[in-house]
């Protein structure tokens, strides 16, 4: 079913109705990717959480309100690349919304993994990616982080820490999959746990998973395939093929997933139109 | 108008000599003074000899005996003080370098500070595995004879930096052989070359 051309497709399954809006995950890949606290976190539009965890309702009183959450990583848009459903890729040839404003190439498309990558110390900070991210998973650091109180000694050394004037975003753990590139080229295994992502680890009730939508063994190959009657993404008609599916069996979800007129019907394929 | 233009003034031997003069002062100050204004010339800690410890040395060892791979694929790179304990327990030679190494680090339970040739910013990934145990190069191939080498280079750090010179290469112009330099176009061209994929993401995290 995959009709990717390059070796792998790293993608994440979401299920919405499993995610209880913790934000486990979020705390996790700060922590795991060096992102710090700005001198004022009170100032949202300006903090930067790489993975954050957005609340929706189905907007009615009292005693049938319903919430769900969505916690939004990058989507790493494909594009017309390949998704993991044959209508996925984008017939007319949409691309990578980030990508192909950038002037200064500091953000491309990997298509080995699949995975959009931010090359920080080449971003010379005029946040056209910013504007252009349809998902607003892009962040421009305002300030340098300070961090207090030696903090920076905790760093992680596998991944860069950014300076002021930059724009970051999430990375799918992209150093993750170096470390087991590594590992497999020592002689050991890569297999499917060896390259996950600090958010899947941390998600406590099992709501993300992560894995190459290559690879028909991979959990979320499986998933997609039992339940892609529940399956869909973000935005999906603007065409730029995420690879982070949402799950969820609730319809209202589905609805305020994208931008339904009233009474339109959910139609899951109707990319670019 | 015959007397006024066109008239074409003869350069006298002084011009001449001015012109040498100054090609030579300002060559001088490109290449000898700016590189001592931006470099500081930094001692090792103690100097360190390749070729006695190597093959065909005293110690006979081999590049791997010491510069490990872990069991993860990770690159051990300069080894641990445990790993000299291993021979050094008691001064072994005469040379005061080895006397200060029992005396001040392997006595003293220090790691040794060394200043790293190599060290590149943060933002750089680059993977040992995948050069030597992936791609099958030696390590000649970019550490050149450092491995038979007598003596530790002279390190200069860059002052606004704090990096190597050797990141910026110590042959400005890119001719020596290995390149000598570890500049990003330098691993682009081997990666072009090879045809290893130039995603931005295979060098940097």
């Amino acid at each position: 079913m995959p009709v990717a051309t390059g070796e792998h497709l790293y993608g994440m399954v979401i299920d919405v109705d499993k995610c209880t809006g913790c934000g486990a995950c979020s705390v996790a890949c700060m922590s795991e990717n060096n992102i710090g606290t700005l001198p004022d976190e009170t100032d949202k539009i300006r903090s930067i959480t790489w993975l954050r965890v957005y609340q929706i309702d189905n907007g009615r009183p009292y005693p049938d309100t319903e919430v769900a959450f969505f916690p939004r990583p990058c989507m790493h848009c494909g594009g017309s690349w390949g998704g993991f459903f044959q209508q996925d890729a984008d017939p007319e040839g949409h691309h990578t919304p980030c990508v192909s404003v950038c002037p200064a190439t500091a953000t491309d498309y990997d298509d080995e993994t699949g995975i959009v990558s931010q090359i920080p110390t080449r971003c010379i900070g005029c946040r056209y990616c910013v504007a252009a991210c349809p998902y607003h998973a892009r962040y421009f650091n305002w300030y340098d982080v300070p961090w207090p109180g030696g903090l920076e000694q905790s760093l992680s050394p596998y991944v860069a820490p950014r300076m002021r004037g930059v724009v970051e975003k999430c990375t799918f753990c992209y150093h993750r999959y170096q470390q087991a590139r590594d590992k497999e080229f020592a002689g050991g295994e890569f297999g499917e746990m060896d390259y996950q992502t600090a958010c899947t680890e941390a998600c406590p009730s099992g709501a993300i998973t992560f894995g190459d939508l290559n690879n028909p063994e991979h959990q979320v190959s499986k998933l997609l395939r039992q339940r892609h009657k529940h399956a869909f993404r973000l935005l999906e008609r603007l065409g730029t093929n995420p690879k982070v599916y949402y799950m969820t069996k609730r319809e209202w979800v589905r609805k305020r997933a994208d931008n339904y007129l009233p009474g339109e019907k959910i139609h899951r394929f109707a990319v670019g139109s | 108008m015959t007397e006024q233009g066109h008239e074409h003034k003869r350069r006298s031997p002084a011009d001449w000599w001015l012109f040498v003069v100054g090609l030579v002062l300002f060559s001088a100050i490109g290449w000898v003074v700016t590189p001592a204004i931006i470099y500081a010339e930094k001692p090792q800690p103690l100097n360190f000899n390749h070729k006695l410890h190597g093959p065909d040395g005293d110690a006979g060892k081999s590049c791997e005996d010491c510069h490990s791979f872990r069991d993860d694929g990770s690159f051990a790179g300069i080894p641990r003080v445990e790993s000299c304990l291993e021979c050094h327990e008691e001064v072994m030679g005469e040379t005061p370098d080895e006397k200060k190494l029992v005396e001040v680090y392997i006595k003293g339970k220090k790691p040794i500070p060394w200043r790293v040739y190599a060290k590149q910013p943060p933002c750089v990934y680059f993977s040992h595995a995948a050069h030597v145990k992936n791609a099958g190069m030696e390590c000649t191939e970019c550490h050149g004879d450092h491995g038979t080498t007598e003596k530790l280079r002279p390190y200069q750090e860059n002052r606004l930096t704090g990096y190597s010179r050797d990141i910026w290469g110590w042959a400005i112009h890119g001719w020596a052989d290995p390149p000598e330099r570890m500049k990003m176009d330098d691993c682009a061209d081997c990666h072009r070359e090879n045809g290893v994929r130039e995603a931005c993401f295979v060098c940097h995290k």
